[in-house]
């Protein structure tokens, strides 16, 4: 059950980001384009994914267990952390400069030529570089 | 005048919360792909491993399948520039990994969820984001 749950919500969600048009770097960087020519699109995808997740984490609130699962996320400490602004500052430099982020960049895997797959290479590099990096920051801090 | 491309990025912004709802509600996990992904690269994934690798699966096949039965030729119109794709994507990596979450983990699921975190964290990928192509297509035009 679990897993069929997760293979159909990866479904969902690659479907989504195709329809949505975030799988075209254009798009995204039309949004991100506030000095040049803006594109407002990215607000409706945002919104139309707020909208049943806001229902859904009032459901969470409400059930003592997952369907499938053993307990609903913890809410994470509210602490606005340098890890979470340095890191969402390096990740959104990235997102500009590729228009592309994370879960895109799967989705668009079986038609974005090689440029896809070398992003999602050196996506996955970069990934590995973050944890030498948390070690290190761990360490001066 | 509404675009259509607000209409589909309506859509697909409902079926994008769907399956965040669904992973929610079934299996008590939050959708977030860097997390999802990242756990799997540098093995912190843990008993959700066979989970992630799942989702991740559903993720770029379904796409796929779509594209072959309703005949689309979607494009990613990345750049190829090979130097901006690798730069792009180790940022990505990196900056997601280090604030423990992207678009998907703090923006859709944190923004719902009313959390400070998530919309802190938003708020400086979309100011990093705009200023990167600010320089990078504005003034640099690289891209």
């Amino acid at each position: 059950m679990r897993d069929a749950i997760a293979t159909v919500s990866g479904a969902l969600f690659g479907l989504g980001l195709l329809i949505s048009g975030m799988t075209d770097t254009r798009r995204v960087q039309g949004w991100l384009d506030i000095f040049g020519d803006w594109d407002p699109t990215l607000a409706f995808v945002l919104g139309g994914a707020i909208l049943p997740m806001i229902i859904a984490w009032q459901i969470a609130e409400r059930w003592t267990a997952p369907i499938a699962g053993t307990d609903f996320p913890a809410r994470p400490s509210q602490e606005i952390t340098s890890d979470l602004a340095v890191g969402s500052l390096i990740f959104g430099a990235g997102w500009g400069l590729a228009g592309l982020c994370p879960g895109p960049s799967l989705a668009s895997l079986s038609f974005g030529g090689w440029e896809g797959l070398l992003f999602l290479a050196s996506m996955v590099a970069g990934m590995l570089l973050a944890v030498p990096a948390k070690r290190l920051r761990v360490q001066t801090q | 005048m509404i675009e259509t491309s607000y209409i589909y990025g309506l859509s697909g912004g409902l079926v994008i919360g769907i399956a965040g709802a669904a992973i929610l509600l079934g299996n008590g996990r939050i959708m977030g792909a860097s997390g999802i992904l990242g756990g799997i690269v540098d093995g912190t994934a843990g008993p959700g491993r066979k989970q992630n690798l799942l989702f991740l699966l559903g993720l770029v096949l379904a796409p796929w399948i779509a594209v072959l039965v309703l005949d689309l030729s979607p494009t990613t119109q990345i750049t190829n520039y090979p130097v901006v794709i690798i730069a792009g994507g180790l940022l990505v990596g990196l900056g997601s990994r280090i604030a423990n979450g992207c678009t998907s983990g703090h923006g859709v699921c944190g923004i719902s969820r009313l959390s400070f975190r998530g919309i802190a964290a938003t708020v400086f990928y979309l100011f990093a984001g705009g200023i990167s192509v600010l320089v990078f297509k504005h003034l640099l035009e690289v891209i």
